[in-house]
């Protein structure tokens, strides 16, 4: 098991935002939760990336207690995240971007003498081209399009060689066209490198075209869990969120 | 023919360039300019610490003042009650900066935005007011007068030097020892290190999840600032023949400051070209109205509204856009 949740607990003052939630994720494959806006879904990734502590529950990351490890050391066992809104370096270059998550990673930010432009040059040019982000590399990456950010972004928790990667709605925001390409983008990838993937999506098409496993979250608490045939059958599931339009 | 000469820009060692230029002054200036020099490099010096933390880090300082107080204090205090020889004397009181900027920033990076920078200037007048007091020390409120030029019998080795003035050989001695330190700043903010503090600068979250301690790397940071703001405060207590206690106090915070952010924060050079215009407008207008800190105050007004981006980061868009005007004539 790449990560599972157990019983996670987790309330700002009184509101309850995480309702006992236990969540099993596989290796290799590809798990999407869903839920109306209010869910609990960014909550759940805060509490499991060490943003947030839980009142009470525990975080194992591939049989390891991650729980209430602070976001530095969590990413360092092989987990990295993306956010919904989103996460890059926008002063700095595109490549600036991704050089910057390799130093990181790398171990070598503390290196006081080298030359920053010289470091993990191939790394970052390789990714530069795998995310097809040639042409804007020395592009200030706060000026490109919103859906190039998010390939920087992607290229930023790339460059960790995670294990398992978190993302955030990774589609907020993009134009059809742009969600199509991501996400066959994200599918190769995760193939590619056979990364455990588990992202947060409110495009119904998106979650369906490519995920293992879904997970339904409703006022902090799972209502379902399944394969996407069994979520789309179950009763609740039709009636708080998949049910035809309005609820 | 426009690469190659963007290319031949960046070949120039321009560091060089301006050592070589500004080792020339005594040569064609009086000793007034000399005078000057030596106190806009060593002011250079110190903006250009407290840049490493504004512009680099995105964390603003105000008491910075206080580790060129130290440093200037430890410096003279070792020299003259303590006879240590002016070169290590001057690396201790780099190192006094530096460890009070450890202690007081390992409080400090706990806070974030204007409540980091009101805590910078708590301790930065806890500091004065030691300074103040303690007259055993210190000499208190009296300063700590007659501190020792270094002998500089080295540099009669050299040259046309070794027969000048001593205030001449200690502008050299200045020149040499800021270029030295600025060279160093130079180097760490283009080191992976460096690159680390403009991505905390950037996205103090998305670092953290690059794998950054950042409150860490902003320790480090604060203390090597420290540390260099301390060694230009070393300098300058002995080019002022005396350390005082103002020399910590928050004025002397908020002039590094406007010099830091006039000459632009998101420039290397930045900070010295503020340093350099805040002490000659200082100058000029002094002897000319006795009204200057209203022309001085009107001119800054002026100067951070015209250029948002300080005076280095105007002149580099302005050439950014005459380029891009020659290109779109082609």
């Amino acid at each position: 098991m790449m990560l599972s949740c157990r019983n996670l607990v987790k309330s700002f003052s009184g509101f309850v935002a995480t309702n006992d939630v236990s969540l099993d994720v596989e290796k290799g494959r590809i798990t999407a939760i869903i839920g109306p806006n209010g869910a609990g879904k960014s909550t759940l990734f805060n509490l499991i990336t060490g943003h947030i502590k839980p009142d009470s529950g525990e975080v194992m990351l591939e049989g390891r207690n991650i729980t209430g490890s602070p976001p530095h050391k969590v990413c360092g066992m092989g987990l990295a995240r993306s956010f919904q809104r989103t996460n890059i370096f926008p002063m700095l270059t595109v490549y600036e971007n991704i050089q910057s998550a390799f130093i990181a990673h790398g171990g070598k930010g503390l290196n006081m003498w080298s030359v920053s432009e010289q470091q993990f040059r191939d790394e970052t040019a390789q990714m530069i081209e795998h995310l097809a982000l040639q042409d804007i590399a020395y592009s200030i990456a706060g000026e490109v399009s919103h859906g190039a950010q998010k390939q920087v972004e992607l290229g930023i928790a790339l460059a960790g060689e995670p294990r398992m990667l978190l993302l955030d709605e990774p589609t907020a925001g993009m134009s059809a066209q742009e969600t199509h390409e991501s996400i066959s983008l994200l599918d190769r990838i995760a193939k590619e490198r056979g990364l455990t993937l588990l992202f947060t999506e409110h495009d119904m098409d998106v979650v369906f075209s490519i995920a293992h496993q879904i997970a339904v979250l409703h006022q902090g608490r799972i209502i379902a869990t399944g394969v996407p045939e069994e979520v789309r059958r179950n009763e609740e599931v039709r009636r708080v969120y998949l049910g035809g339009g309005k609820h | 023919m426009k690469a190659s000469a963007a290319g031949l820009s960046k070949r120039i060692p321009w560091m060089l360039v301006l050592f070589l230029i500004a080792a020339l002054i005594p040569v064609i200036g009086s000793r007034y300019y000399t005078f000057l020099a030596t106190d806009i490099i060593i002011f250079a010096m110190f903006a250009t610490s407290l840049n490493l933390l504004i512009g680099y880090t995105g964390l603003v300082s105000f008491g910075h003042a206080a580790y060129f107080g130290v440093g200037a204090y430890v410096c003279a205090i070792f020299m003259k009650d303590l006879g240590v020889p002016f070169l290590a004397a001057w690396l201790l009181g780099g190192v006094g900066g530096a460890l009070f900027a450890a202690v007081f920033g390992f409080f400090c990076v706990r806070l974030t935005s204007v409540y980091f920078s009101m805590l910078t200037m708590a301790f930065a007048q806890i500091v004065w007011a030691i300074c103040f007091k303690w007259n055993d020390v210190t000499g208190g409120e009296q300063g700590y007068p007659n501190v020792p030029m270094p002998s500089m019998a080295w540099l009669e080795w050299i040259p046309w030097i070794g027969g000048l003035r001593i205030d001449h050989k200690f502008f050299y001695l200045t020149l040499i020892l800021a270029a030295l330190s600025i060279a160093a700043m130079r180097r760490i903010v283009h080191s992976p290190f460096g690159r680390m503090l403009t991505s905390i600068r950037d996205n103090a979250e998305r670092a953290q999840f690059n794998g950054i301690n950042v409150r860490l790397y902003q320790l480090i940071v604060f203390s090597i600032a420290g540390g260099f703001a301390g060694l230009a405060g070393g300098l300058f207590g002995i080019f002022n023949r005396g350390v005082f206690p103002d020399f910590c106090y928050w004025p002397k915070s908020a002039e590094v400051l406007i010099m830091t952010i006039l000459g632009g924060i998101h420039s290397f050079w930045g900070p010295s070209v503020g340093a350099a215009i805040l002490i000659l407008l200082n100058q000029y207008i002094v002897s000319y109205t006795e009204y200057w800190p209203f022309v001085l105050g009107t001119i800054l007004l002026v100067l951070l509204f015209g250029f948002p981006g300080g005076v280095v980061g105007a002149i580099i868009d302005l050439f950014r856009r005459l380029r891009s005007a020659a290109r779109g004539q082609r």
